[in-house]
């Protein structure tokens, strides 16, 4: 896998968020399966399904622009929870 | 009795318009919207084909916030640095029912809102709905925190990625190759600085999609369209192949930013929005049961969105679909019956306009374009080798015209083009 040479922190950065501290609404089972990691490392806009130069899988779901991809691409393979965050908390596009 | 005659799920093109159709018949509705505000969680290219706009609000033009009247389109096929563009000025592209307008989803989504309020639709922001209430087998309202809200009609306009449609037991999961994930910055310029690089008219602007290496070669595209004074760049990748990919989506934005026949556009400018959201394409075979008991899909949630590479529609569609639930719902909720017998008159409105017409027409194209991966890894360089071949002088001797055409030609294979442009005239 190529490595990505931007910084996708820098570009969500730009975002408005309202981060629902402590209650995360994408939470990912024990063993996600490395398959379905290594899809959404590809596949997710917002770059929150990493792996470390180890290999090591790591996801934080701060920064998410609750598009979807992961729960209808690999819902059941990777994920114990998906839900949209709390009412006015997560991003909020200005623009859009 | 319901707390509401209609309660609308989701305050996006569909949802605005449907809360608008019904507040302003003078039925009680609740419109209820996850986001802080109107459009918050919105996304587009995006153009808006404004034909169903008109139909709703007539004079939208003198008050709606569009960004600029789209009069130019482009489509390129790009290698890694060349670019093959066919382009079509007209002013006709922006005269009266064939007026599309670039727009920003949060003003533009704001404005519509406010449509369905003023109309007398109660509208709350902030207030994700988790569930739908059931009376045995029909939908009887919806489910917020420990809030029920009860209502003789719900219409669900949550998006692309509904979990209520799920609920509803109305649509099954969208298959990957169904989805497209897009990913798009709103880059920042003056207003005088986008008119002059588009060439444009004061208030005019363009249309640009590209195939090839904005996805890296993936079954996709990238598209740029002029704002007042901003630009949206983004890309397009249909999430079976991207994963198939070796490069993530966000750094295909990125090297698409850097592509020589976008760069100098976006030189200066600065990124003022990332977003990123998912595009239901897979067209007609994935439209979903449309209602049920009480209940009606419309929008995104119902799928209902083309992407031909040089077309791409879905609020247009979003508004029509939302009128017509609207409709749908006043006719059974005056006839005192919201079963889905009664609803189904909503699926009938749609097959007998332009949304399903359209949908239809166009069914096998999603399949078409995802069997003929040369559209977006070959053919950019073919169209690229000709034009080079054409317009190269370097002082060696000239070769015969049909070996510069027909070299290239014959590289991706005569039998492999003709069988291409066979698929995609059946398709089109």
């Amino acid at each position: 896998m190529r490595e990505a040479a931007v910084n996708v922190d820098e570009k969500l950065a730009v975002d408005k968020f309202e981060v629902d501290e402590g209650n995360p609404h994408i939470v990912l089972r024990e063993e996600p399966d490395p398959a379905a990691f290594d899809k959404l490392v590809l596949c997710c806009p917002a770059g929150l399904y990493r792996r470390d130069e180890e290999g090591s899988p790591s996801f934080d779901c701060a920064g998410c622009l609750e598009c979807g991809t992961c729960r209808l691409l690999c819902g059941d393979a990777l994920l114990e929870k998906w839900e949209f965050p709390q009412g006015g908390m997560g991003v909020s596009y200005r623009y859009g | 009795m319901a707390d509401f005659d209609a309660v609308v799920v989701g305050a996006g093109c569909a949802g605005s318009v449907a809360a608008y159709v019904l507040a302003r018949e003078g039925k009680s509705v609740l419109m209820i919207e996850r986001g802080s505000d109107a459009g918050a969680k919105n996304m587009t290219g995006g153009r808006l084909y404004a034909h169903a706009l008109r139909a709703v609000f007539p004079g939208f033009e003198s008050e709606a916030p569009l960004e600029r009247k789209i009069v130019r389109e482009r489509v390129s096929l790009i290698t890694e640095d060349e670019s093959t563009t066919v382009e079509f000025a007209s002013p006709r592209l922006g005269e009266d029912e064939a007026a599309s307008y670039s727009v920003l989803r949060g003003p533009f989504d704001r404005w519509l809102a406010s449509k369905a309020e003023d109309a007398g639709a109660e509208c709350i922001y902030g207030i994700a709905v988790e569930d739908l209430v059931w009376n045995g087998g029909r939908i009887v309202g919806v489910r917020a925190g420990e809030d029920e809200i009860t209502a003789d009609v719900t219409i669900l306009a949550d998006g692309v990625n509904s979990l209520l449609s799920e609920k509803a037991k109305l649509a099954k999961r969208p298959a990957p190759h169904q989805l497209a994930v897009s990913a798009k910055e709103v880059v920042e310029l003056p207003e005088q600085t986008v008119t002059d690089r588009f060439q444009a008219n004061p208030g005019e602007g363009a249309a640009w999609l590209f195939a090839g290496a904005a996805t890296h070669g993936h079954v996709g595209g990238g598209f740029l369209y002029t704002n007042r004074s901003s630009v949206s760049i983004g890309v397009v990748a249909t999430l079976s192949d991207l994963c198939t990919s070796s490069t993530p989506v966000y750094q295909m934005l990125e090297d698409f930013k850097n592509h020589p026949a976008v760069a100098p556009v976006l030189a200066g400018g600065r990124t003022v929005e990332y977003s990123g959201h998912l595009i239901p394409e897979g067209g007609f075979d994935m439209v979903p049961q449309m209602c049920c008991d009480g209940c009606l899909l419309t929008g995104d949630a119902a799928m209902l969105c083309i992407n031909l590479g040089y077309q791409v529609r879905g609020m247009d569609y979003a508004i029509a679909a939302g009128r017509m639930a609207a409709e749908a719902a006043l006719e059974a909720l005056d006839a005192g019956d919201v079963s889905a017998a009664r609803l189904a008159t909503y699926r009938a409105k749609l097959e007998d306009s332009f949304v399903l017409k359209d949908l239809a027409a166009y069914r096998g194209f999603p399949a078409f374009m995802e069997g003929t991966p040369r559209i977006f890894d070959g053919y950019p360089q073919m169209a690229a080798d000709i034009m080079r071949g054409l317009f190269t002088v370097d002082g060696s001797p000239v070769r015969p015209l049909k070996g510069t055409v027909m070299g290239p030609v014959k590289g991706m294979g005569v039998l492999n083009l003709l069988k291409d442009a066979r698929k995609g005239m059946k398709v089109l």
